[in-house]
């Protein structure tokens, strides 16, 4: 079988640069020359097209369904229901195989696989999708996820009961330091569904091999945990099947459980031709799992001087029907349930439970960002109650190297929150904007005010972030590196299985490969299967696991060049510096070009990051994390109190990201993740009714735009973390978690409105809520 | 039916066009110019922004069969030379140079806006920019270095 035509191929890493550098992305003229190879843009010749028919309910049963209308559609080739799934019938990310790959005998939500259709046409499987029949008895959905909490067993919508996980943390003696809080205080929040809405659609392209197996182009985040899923739902073992990363149109934690694949494998294996997939706006609302929404009552105690006591807090996180990633989702939100400040007695109580609303999972800040709101409401609605400002209450209960946080873990690394407090207060406020300009106003040129009504207000926002996976996963990533002379140049061929998502891990890759080679020309492979597992682009964590792996590969590579250089010069005081091999005693002896001749180097290394534990099931205690990153925000927001539209005037942050591999690139993770906050803070929710969604398109949830975004000013610290590579901290996450409690703390600030629920609606700012 | 129009500077006919189709559709499906993007299929995001007699339009909200006998120009179109030696325009460049590409979906869209904005305006306040720019989605850079790169483009014009 050929190749597709426009598959991912090598990139080469143009120009110079190494670690701390900003040189350019590998893939970036592709990008903007529109010629990059994204999932959806896949193509073959004679392939089909593949559409799926998905659930309008939120709970059915079905009955019957009637295929025999949709195979009589003049070039349809195959409609398969789950009677055809070659292998297992069900799958799931995190090892609980609880989702079918087609529904069986009943949907438990909206949007749920039903058929799929191959077809010689987009049109045509879309029509074909309209002659399926389906009998279904439609039940009342559970949608209540506190009601599940009560009654686990009498709302189950699955098999595997109604709570996904429960995670307690105990500390110390909570009623009795409530007995001798000087100050109490006590909220409810709730966040809404949010959407990762990366740009690019699901898509993939599947193409039968010689062999029986399958060809994978698909666009994920995990290409090795893809496989675990897809290859028993085949009927194939794993080795046959070749999956090789298409271009990936942003992720955000969306693309971490699978959508099409196992689909378009079915139809490329049933029809024997090549399959291509790709969602819509519409159908992409429905494919892929969401941010859980969140319901959470916190109550805190403080002594007369603001210093916390207690904290006792339930969190409720609503996964919709299946596992999803749900557990390690309500793990995050229980350890990281108070934040980054020393509480003496703790009592959490973390709930993840199935109904019938849209399926949530994974989305950038995975559980930390719920309870960050929350946590960081509290802490101004404390500071208020004990006389104390913002930055006051905050530094008075911050965390610092060798605190203890909630789950007993001690903070090893410096973690400076308040001194970062301290930098962001210097940052100058942005003047008042000039209102004879609609456009610095609330509503801009829909000219809703011409100034009056409006009142600035300044919040902050501070978030801890665990970076890679934890609870004992056994996290690694593995790279291969090549080193050879290509048209006599030394030339490094970096090789993982690891998802470049936007997030510019590609141009990490060559930056480190340089730095520990001193080479210039790197080349990237296209991640596959054909290498050893680099883990999930999630939780902040491929700089720091595959830029580790490529880091090892290369010190092998490097050492396995200076063992040549030693044999050949018969000496053994040698180094790699600036593109030569250096003896400590003579200077520069040749260059690698010279020492390498015809011999090629290759080396494979896996990288692990230090052992993790499972927080205990009833203490919640244990070093259940590998590293923690902070980020703090200040948000500067002019409202319009008549008509509550926000203008979010500024947004300054500090992050520590222990050392910059490259600025360019961190600046844009955290301008990025500031703006999924201030989304989360003022805009999107997947709005949703008896389990139905509302709103799935872009005219109805909305993202932010350029004119919502305002300037963002960072300061950017390096506090190296000795146990990790090069002293980085995962940087991709924290940002999304302080923006959206900075913002609310703001828009507060200048209404006097409680706001206990984001996202933020006009009518919550006009009427209070 | 048959649609007749310019497309990068070449006449073409394209056959078998279906009468509901979108001019995104022809160009990504039938002529092999898949730089223009489908993100949302609505014209909210501005992801398959091309020009259409010269003014910047969603692909996929223009009907193909209105294309016909007119000329198209996408981002496969702007970079200037000759086949196979090919110089960036200065928008593409400076996309590629600022930091304004991560996932790279949106930029197809935003480099043909940005493109448009720089021709009617070659020195545009960063208010004239967001403006201009307010129809296409970007997920993942939160804006900045996309007026970063916006304003180095211009600069870059005004030299070359």
């Amino acid at each position: 079988m050929a190749s597709p035509v426009r598959t991912p191929g090598h990139v080469a890493a143009p120009g110079i640069g190494g670690v701390g550098e900003s040189p350019l992305r590998p893939d970036g003229t592709l990008k903007v020359a529109g010629e990059f190879a994204y999932a959806s843009d896949l193509w073959m010749d004679g392939m089909l097209w593949g559409a799926t028919l998905r659930s309008p309910h939120a709970r059915a049963l079905i009955r019957s369904v009637d295929i025999g209308p949709a195979l009589a559609v003049p070039g349809v080739r195959a409609v398969l229901t789950h009677e055809d799934v070659p292998g297992r019938a069900m799958f799931g990310i995190d090892g609980t195989e609880d989702q079918p790959v087609l529904a069986i005998d009943q949907v438990r939500y909206q949007g749920e696989p039903v058929a799929i259709v191959a077809a010689d046409d987009p049109e045509t499987a879309r029509y074909a999708l309209e002659k399926i029949v389906v009998g279904y008895e439609a039940l009342e959905p559970v949608t209540d996820a506190r009601a599940v909490v009560a009654d686990p067993e009498g709302l189950k919508v699955q098999r595997l009961g109604g709570i996904t996980r429960y995670q307690p943390v105990r500390v110390g003696d909570v009623d009795a330091a409530r007995a001798e809080a000087a100050v109490v205080v006590s909220g409810e929040y709730e966040v809404g569904i949010q959407d990762q809405a990366f740009l690019g659609p699901e898509a993939g392209l599947a193409v039968p091999s010689e062999d029986g197996g399958v060809d994978l182009y698909v666009s994920t985040q995990w290409i090795h945990n893809d496989l675990k899923q897809i290859a028993p739902c085949l009927g194939l073992s794993a080795d046959q099947i070749h999956m090789t990363l298409a271009g990936v149109g942003g992720a955000f934690g969306g693309r971490e459980d699978l959508s099409m694949q196992i689909h378009a494998g079915m139809l490329a294996l049933h029809t024997g031709r090549p399959v291509k997939m790709s969602y819509n706006r519409y159908e992409s609302f429905f494919g892929h799992v969401h941010r859980h929404p969140a319901q959470m009552r916190y109550e805190y105690g403080a002594d007369a001087d603001g210093r916390l006591l207690y904290a006792d807090v339930e969190i409720v996180l609503d996964g919709g029907a299946y596992t999803s990633s749900t557990k390690n989702v309500v793990g995050n939100a229980a350890s990281l349930g108070v934040g980054p400040y020393e509480i003496p007695n703790i009592r959490i109580d973390a709930y993840g439970v199935y109904t019938n609303n849209p399926p949530c999972g994974a989305m950038r800040g995975f559980g930390a960002v719920q309870a960050c709101f929350a946590y960081e409401s509290m802490m101004d609605k404390l500071g208020a109650a004990c006389g104390l400002g913002p930055l006051e209450i905050r530094r008075r209960n911050a965390v610092s190297q060798g605190s203890r946080l909630a789950t007993g873990q001690v903070v090893e690394s410096p973690a400076p929150l308040a001194a970062m407090l301290a930098r962001l207060a210097a940052v100058p406020e942005p003047p008042p904007l000039d209102p004879s300009d609609l456009r610095n106003l609330p509503g801009g040129v829909s000219q809703a005010t011409h100034g009056e009504g409006v009142a600035r207000g300044v919040g902050y926002g501070v978030g801890l972030k665990n970076i890679c996976f934890s609870e004992g996963f056994d996290d690694y990533s593995t790279a291969r590196v090549r080193l050879e002379v290509i048209g006599g140049e030394a030339t490094a061929l970096v090789h993982t299985a690891a998802a470049e998502v936007g997030q510019g891990l590609v141009t990490i890759q060559a930056q480190v490969a340089r730095t520990e080679l001193g080479v210039q020309k790197v080349t990237i492979a296209p991640a596959d299967n054909q290498v050893g597992d680099a883990g999930s682009s999630s939780a902040s964590r491929q700089s720091y696991m595959s830029g580790g792996a490529v880091k090892a590969a290369c010190e092998a590579v490097r050492a396995e060049l200076l063992a040549l250089a030693a044999r050949r010069l018969g000496r053994a005081d040698l180094s790699v510096a600036g593109g030569k091999v250096v003896s400590r005693a003579d200077g520069a002896l040749g260059t690698i070009e010279d020492v390498l001749g015809d011999a090629v180097i290759e080396e494979t290394r896996e990288y692990r990051h230090r052992p993790t534990v499972p927080m205990d099931p009833v203490t919640g205690q244990g070093r259940s994390h590998v590293q923690l990153a902070l980020c703090v925000h200040r948000a500067v927001v002019d409202v319009d109190v008549d008509l509550g539209l926000v203008k979010v005037v500024e947004l300054a942050a500090v992050q520590d990201v222990g050392k910059i591999i490259n600025r360019t690139g961190v600046e844009g993770q955290i301008h990025g993740g500031s703006a999924q906050g201030l989304g989360l803070a003022v805009m999107e929710e997947i709005v949703v009714a008896d389990g139905l969604v509302r709103n799935p398109s872009f005219t109805d949830y909305l993202i932010p735009t350029i004119l919502d975004m305002p300037p963002m000013r960072l300061d950017i610290l390096e506090i190296p973390d000795p146990n990790a590579p090069y002293g980085l901290r995962g940087a991709g996450e924290p940002p999304t978690l302080s923006s959206t409690p900075a913002i609310v703390a703001a828009i507060r600030d200048a209404t006097g409105r409680a706001l206990n629920r984001v996202p933020v609606r006009p009518e919550h700012i006009v009427h209070g809520a | 039916m048959r649609v007749n129009l310019t497309v990068n500077g070449a006449a073409q006919a394209v056959d078998d066009v279906w009468e509901g189709e979108s001019l995104l559709y022809t160009l990504r499906e039938r002529m092999g110019l898949p730089g223009s993007k489908n993100a949302c299929e609505q014209g909210e995001c501005g992801s398959c922004t091309v020009y259409l007699d010269g003014v910047p339009v969603c692909a996929c909200l223009v009907a193909a069969g209105q294309a016909e006998g007119r000329e198209v120009r996408t981002v496969e179109g702007l970079a200037e030379g000759a086949p196979g030696d090919e110089r960036l325009d200065p928008v593409q460049e400076a996309f590629a140079e600022a930091g304004a590409v991560q996932c790279g979906f949106c930029t197809p869209g935003l480099i043909v806006q940005s493109h448009d904005l720089l021709e009617r305006n070659p020195a545009p306040t960063d208010a004239e920019i967001r403006e201009a720019l307010a129809g296409n989605l970007c997920r993942c850079t939160g804006y900045e270095k996309i007026l970063d790169a916006v304003r180095l483009a211009a600069e870059r014009k005004a030299t070359r």
